[in-house]
């Protein structure tokens, strides 16, 4: 610690610290946890998928308060827990006025970490219903930045032919506390015959998955919370790294394979243990990463190349196998590819060319992958995080990291329980509508798209 | 009732130079760490195995019970048994046999044979006197007859014993044995040093091939062997002064192997079992033996191992011309050069009961990925660490590939083993 930093979380230090309007930021609901007030259910035109969902959920829900044209808005005379907002029939911008009328009173009453999760169609139609689209997610973003305590809110453009069932798992990771640092946010769910009717705790029992990057940081974090969902973890990192890697492996009843992703023949090493072992394998966190930042005009062939190789280029050479090895320690159909992107690609970060190239890319990666695995019913995701506290982050001087980690709509660095969470949507067998989606975990950061 | 023992792998920890980075390390520790690492390469976690044999040359008595509590504090199973097996440099092959035994007897059918040494943390003792002191204190019954008790200790006994390194029947130590060997035997400085340069670029040419990427884990942020020397080379070693042998000696420290920490493990099976869990099969125990020289009476300290290598040949009916690899364990060396002298050597093998010598081998077979000059020589953990090694090495060559491992203890002793790629 530095002595700033010993003066800022000392007890004075902080009463000084409060003052200046740095308040202490909210605790985060986690897990999976439901809101603890009412949720209130806005189902505008008669929409109905949004119902029908809640229902498959099993949770109960109350009617919304409509804020009147005029006078003072009326309450809900306690706390919410959250409101779900079906808007999937909205196509004019005069509707939109009924967006106003339901947020007003809910956003009020809205307790710390509730949700606003709002649900509309896919861009189509003539222009103003497009328009309409686009302006929810301004309306989805905005009110992100305005909720407080740790409430978020969250737009999910539900495919025409999506039914319930698609949109289970994704509507249950928006309410949980899964998606605590997850902000603002906007992806797509696809209809995708998707045959559950409940969320499961252990979505991923008897599953073998591939975690790369697992001895520390977001990856280890990674291989615990999917080995608490019921996976079977190979655990992966570069063989100096090994002893840690065993910690990890022997904690979750795994086991470590310690190896550099970037040799030539790493793909195959993944199939051959999968194979050999008798197992099949479900699917693959592409977690390992690594920076060598630089401002571009110190940016030599050494920093760029490396960082472009470990973050894509590896992670492709992998998959290629992996998808070529089919029934043979490849991945199987209705598998699971996963991408760690950051929000440092996608709205570009100084001094990180490189790193931003390679996060971009992955975020490029898995959507040029997806449509073409659908066939195969392997679906492709990447999330983006921002801030992590992690032991890479804790390196950032004192003052810049407590700039960065308060930077975004929570006021707070993310934990690597976050990222986790939000690969273990994507990799829930229920997730099988969501596809080729680029989810940030950053609670909103202030950059980026 | 007999069942085939085979090599599934091995794990070990770097190891380092005494007083390196294991330091402060303990026995317990570093087999704990050498287990956990097999643990998970194996993916093994809380699972209960049928026995795990360990063992240490230079042991505390605190770690009477050394193996059963590194398995208490690894990730098996509590459930797994152990015991403690000691050898002297032989240890951890003899683990080997012993658990190799019990899964074909089908007593087992897993198990873990591991050894460990740390030169840093040698027992130190206290003197003869100092003990009869105390014990008579805690004897006394009123606390003057303590007081006299105490005040029979004299500043003489004081002063800590280290562990005893010289061969308790003669005297001297090892390397003193070992030069004796040397110069009965001819061994010259250039052989020596060729021996311990080889060993030093094999186990380097290993390393930088990624050899050791599944049968090492690292420990306390320690990733490769410390004591090897990659740039090492017969003319570096020439240069170095005289260890054991007086003045005009030829066994350096270059040539000697260096005090060393570490642990190392070897995971066997039955083939059955091994089937069964979806578990590599890299090369099966075929068959061991032990044998033993008068050394007290003047026969050569480290050459124990030729008439066990003699006899068990003789046993399975080979020649050396059957082995795709050899390992001669390298505790100096002239050890490994006396050692390809008396296979050769026809009156010595006579003299050993063997019908004839053993003969010879092309020496590109042997140590191929480097031994204990190059690695370092944590007593107990040594044989543990040429079984997966060797089994890996056989694997890669095919099935039926045959290895021979060779290995000198103390006390005149010595251990050799066949195993046979599958
Ligand atoms: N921490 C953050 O705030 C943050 C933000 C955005 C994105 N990310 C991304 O999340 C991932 C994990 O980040 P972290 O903070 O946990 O980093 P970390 O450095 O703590 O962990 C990365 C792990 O990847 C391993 N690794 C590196 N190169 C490898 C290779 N060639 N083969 C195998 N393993 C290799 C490392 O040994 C390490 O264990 C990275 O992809 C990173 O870019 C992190």
């Amino acid at each position: 610690m530095s002595a700033i930093e010993k003066i800022f979380t000392s007890a004075p230090g902080r009463a000084v610290a409060s003052k200046a309007g740095l308040k202490d930021p909210p605790q985060l609901r986690r897990g999976r946890t439901w809101p603890q007030g009412a949720i209130v259910l806005a189902d505008l035109n008669g929409s109905t998928v949004g119902r029908e969902t809640l229902v498959l959920l099993g949770r109960s829900f109350d009617s919304p308060i409509i804020d009147s044209e005029d006078g003072d808005a009326p309450g809900y005379g306690a706390k919410i827990g959250a409101i779900v907002v079906d808007a999937t029939t909205l196509t004019t911008i005069a509707d939109l006025e009924k967006m106003r009328a339901v947020l007003r009173p809910a956003v009020r009453a809205l307790e710390g970490s509730g949700r606003v999760v709002i649900l509309a169609r896919p861009a189509a139609g003539d222009w103003e219903q497009r328009s309409v689209t686009r302006a929810l997610d301004g309306i989805n973003r905005t009110v992100a930045k305005e909720l407080r305590k740790g409430a978020t809110s969250t737009l999910l453009y539900v495919d025409h032919d999506a039914t319930p069932s698609d949109l289970l798992s994704t509507m249950g990771f928006a309410l949980q506390g899964r998606s605590a640092f997850v902000d603002g946010q906007t992806w797509q769910v696809s209809a995708a015959d998707t045959n559950v009717n409940q969320l499961h705790d252990t979505p991923l029992d008897g599953r073998t998955i591939v975690v790369t990057g697992a001895a520390r940081g977001i990856g280890a974090a990674i291989a615990r919370s999917l080995a608490q969902a019921g996976a079977h973890i190979l655990a992966i990192d570069i063989p100096p790294a090994g002893e840690a890697l065993a910690e990890v492996a022997n904690e979750i009843g795994g086991t470590a394979l310690q190896l550099d992703i970037t040799a030539d023949d790493a793909g195959t090493k993944i199939a051959d243990h999968i194979a050999f072992r008798g197992l099949k394998l479900y699917g693959i966190v592409h977690n390992a990463g690594i920076t060598r930042d630089k401002m571009l005009v110190n940016t030599d062939k050494a920093r760029w190349d490396s960082v472009l190789d470990v973050n894509l280029a590896a992670q492709m050479r992998i998959n290629e196998v992996l998808l070529a090895r089919r029934g043979d320690g490849g991945i199987e159909d209705g598998g699971r590819i996963i991408g760690v992107a950051s929000t440092s690609g996608l709205a570009g970060n100084k001094g990180q060319t490189n790193y931003a190239a390679s996060k971009a890319g992955v975020a490029g990666l898995v959507q040029a992958m997806a449509p073409d695995l659908a066939d195969r019913a392997i679906t492709v995701n990447a999330v983006a995080p921002g801030f992590i506290e992690t032991e890479m982050t804790g390196k950032i001087p004192f003052v810049q990291r407590e700039i960065f980690r308060r930077s975004n709509s929570l006021s707070q660095g993310g934990q690597p329980i976050d990222v986790a969470e939000t690969i273990g949507y994507f990799l829930d067998p229920a997730s099988q509508g969501v596809n080729g989606q680029v989810v940030r975990v950053c609670g909103q950061n202030l950059v980026g798209a | 009732m007999t069942h085939n023992a085979v090599i599934v792998g091995g794990n070990r920890i770097p190891f380092t130079k005494a007083g390196g980075r294991y330091a402060d390390a303990s026995n317990h520790d570093l087999l704990t760490a050498a287990l956990d690492g097999l643990v998970a390469r194996f993916g093994l976690s809380g699972q209960r195995l049928g026995e795990v044999a360990g063992g240490a040359v230079l042991k505390h008595p605190r770690d009477f019970n050394l193996t059963r509590e590194a398995v208490l504090s690894s990730a098996l199973s509590p459930d797994t048994p152990a015991c403690d097996l000691q050898q002297a440099c032989g240890t951890s092959l003899e683990t080997t046999v012993y658990i190799a035994n019990k899964i074909a007897l089908g007593q087992i059918e897993s198990g873990i044979a591991c050894g460990v040494d740390s030169a840093s943390d040698a027992p130190i003792t206290v003197s003869d006197g100092l003990k009869k002191a105390l014990l008579k204190a805690s004897r006394a019954r009123s606390v003057g007859e303590r007081a006299k008790a105490f005040a029979a200790i004299r500043p003489r006994h004081l002063a800590p014993l280290a562990p005893g390194v010289a061969e308790p029947r003669t005297g001297l130590s090892m390397g003193e044995h070992q030069a004796l060997t040397t110069e009965a035997w001819g061994v010259t400085r250039e052989e020596q040093d060729e021996i311990a340069a080889a060993s030093h670029h094999n186990l380097a040419a290993a390393w930088d091939d990624g050899f050791f990427d599944d049968l090492v884990t690292p420990y306390l942020g320690v990733a490769r062997d410390t004591i090897l020397r990659p740039d090492t080379s017969v003319e570096k070693l020439a240069r170095l002064k005289p260890a054991f042998g007086g003045p005009e000696g030829t066994m350096t420290a270059g040539n000697s192997t260096a005090l060393s920490d570490g642990a190392a493990s070897v995971f066997l099976a039955s083939e059955s079992y091994a089937r069964e869990n979806k578990l590599p099969m890299l090369a099966r125990v075929v068959d061991a033996e032990v044998a033993a020289v008068d050394h007290p009476g003047g026969a050569d300290l480290l050459l124990g191992p030729v008439a066990a290598a003699g006899r068990l040949l003789e046993r399975q009916g080979l020649t050396l011309d059957d082995f795709a690899l050899i390992e001669i364990h390298e505790a100096f060396a002239s050890t490994v050069a006396a050692t390809l002298k008396a296979w050769n050597d026809e009156d010595f093998c006579r003299a050993r009961g063997l019908s004839g010598p053993i003969g010879t081998f092309d020496h590109s077979k042997l140590n191929v990925a480097g031994s204990s000059l190059a690695a370092g020589h944590p007593f107990a953990a040594t044989g543990a660490r040429i079984v997966p090694t060797l089994a890996k090495l056989l694997h890669a060559k095919g099935p039926g590939s045959r290895g021979l491992i060779s290995m000198c203890a103390a006390g005149g002793q010595g251990i050799v083993a066949i195993v046979e790629a599958v």
